[in-house]
């Protein structure tokens, strides 16, 4: 009784917090961009955007456990579409909250064998050379281009989300010869089923050269990259769910890294910002891990998906709004 | 369980380097961001005035401070961040430094071991990621300003 109570209450309380998000009040925000602000004294109001981008990102932190996904992908299209912070910022902070929610889960993943290193050596190598290259391409471009292709590839990641589906554990005939030659295998106990299962991948070539498109796309909108790197692991080169879902966690510790540094040279990296985003989202991930026991997780999908489907088109609006073009 | 699903020991060798980092990155970050923000240390742009930097593209923003507090001849990119640690704001460049180069240290430990056990081409690998990190961490690959 007592828990379904709390089960009602959490996901009341995550349904508030979106519908809150979702409100056309948070579109104010982003007219503050447009706004000319003359530095003619300080502004005695300063504390109130890193205050509030601490409550919201709390709030992303338990919906993103909940639903799924990683921080880094709710954080850029919420914070970049609803916030006056530039978008050059909002990449930057994005990479570290990705970069930190992978420190964090990394050595235990690796300790408990779910996330291979030898699966990620490889992959990690070119996901990170290309990483470099999204994020100097991305601080190069016009904002507006930026904006617009981070609203299309927000609106793609819907429709992963919603068609993509996942294999406990692939059938792989045969190992190809390059990750036999790499020694890409492993065994890991699934609890569930009491068994040992012995795991090797296939399409090896395949599945490094979309690494491409996956580095270059987490360093340009510095989104993370847990979305793509699921379904390439998974479904094209065969490993494991656990596998897949541990290896890409602990992936994003390295082509993350890879960009940030990026960010960090370049000067696109605000502490006001950025210590308030990765508090909030800890913090929010250790409530969320608490609500998961009792949230119904295909609600928590459902409302994730409507979330980044709003924020992408809000993406597109401002990339088109810049460019003379207005769609509302 | 059986021994073949424990870990190996390079994974465990760079898990243990990579917590480490993690938890020194973060609890320097906490207290870094204390100093800057509670104004026990200055800071180069007041905090009552970073609200009207932030709106703008980041080579507007550099330019900005450079022109109104630093006075420099270049703009503040690459590393020169470190000759700002004496500012509260500038000081939190530092943990963001921390997690963002422990991975580096993580791929020169495990590469010994790999080549001990000549696993030649994962070394090669672990060498060539490390360049590739050092590569970016260097400031050598500088974006166009928009």
């Amino acid at each position: 009784m007592l828990g379904n109570i709390k089960g009602k209450a959490g996901i009341l309380f995550v349904a508030l917090m979106c519908a809150i998000m979702l409100s056309p009040v948070w579109a104010l925000a982003s007219e503050v961009v447009t706004m000319d602000q003359i530095p003619a004294a300080g502004d005695p109001g300063w504390w109130k955007w890193p205050v509030i981008l601490l409550f919201v990102t709390f709030v992303m932190g338990i919906i993103a456990v909940l639903g799924g996904v990683g921080g880094g992908v709710l954080f850029v299209p919420i914070i970049g579409g609803f916030f006056p912070f530039h978008l050059d910022f909002v990449r930057g902070a994005g990479l570290l909250v990705a970069l930190c929610g992978a420190l964090a889960a990394g050595p235990g993943l690796l300790k408990a064998n779910l996330a291979s290193l030898r699966l990620a050596m490889p992959v990690a190598l070119i996901a990170s050379t290309m990483a470099i290259v999204g994020a100097m391409v991305g601080l190069a471009l016009p904002t507006h281009i930026v904006q617009l292709a981070l609203g299309g590839t927000i609106l793609g990641i819907v429709a992963i989300m919603l068609s993509a589906k996942k294999s406990t554990v692939p059938h792989v005939p045969q190992a190809d010869a390059l990750s036999t030659a790499l020694r890409i295998t492993g065994v890991f106990y699934e609890p569930t089923t009491k068994e040992e299962i012995n795991w090797k991948i296939h399409r090896t070539i395949p599945g490094l050269l979309s690494f491409i498109i996956i580095g270059f796309m987490a360093g340009m909108f510095g989104l993370g990259a847990g979305w793509a790197n699921v379904p390439v692991l998974n479904l094209m080169m065969g490993a494991p769910l656990k596998i897949s879902v541990a290896t890409s966690k602990f992936l994003l510790s390295i082509t993350d890294t890879s960009a940030a540094w990026i960010y960090l040279n370049n000067g696109a990296m605000i502490p006001m910002m950025v210590v308030p985003s990765l508090i909030g989202i800890m913090l929010g991930s250790f409530v969320g891990v608490r609500l998961l026991k009792v949230a119904k997780p295909t609600f928590i999908r459902w409302m994730v998906i409507a979330i980044l489907l709003f924020a992408g088109l809000k993406a597109v609006q401002k990339g088109l709004s810049t460019m003379g073009i207005n769609l509302f | 369980m059986s021994q073949n699903t424990q870990a190996t020991e390079e994974q465990v060798l760079y898990a243990d380097i990579l917590e480490k980092g993690m938890y020194a990155g973060l609890g320097l970050m906490i207290i870094t961001f204390a100093l800057y923000v509670l104004g026990i240390m200055p800071s180069i742009v007041p905090v009552d005035e970073i609200s009207i930097y932030w709106s703008q593209p980041v080579h507007d923003y550099l330019v900005a401070i450079n022109t109104n507090f630093l006075h420099w001849e270049t703009l503040p990119t690459g590393w020169s961040w470190m000759k700002l640690l004496g500012y509260g704001d500038f000081l939190n460049f530092l943990p963001v430094a921390i997690l963002s180069g422990i991975t580096i240290v993580c791929y020169i430990v495990i590469t010994p071991g790999l080549f001990a056990r000549k696993d030649k081409a994962m070394a090669i690998m672990a060498i060539a990621e490390a360049v590739i990190l050092t590569l970016a961490a260097s400031g050598i690959l500088s974006a166009g300003g928009h």
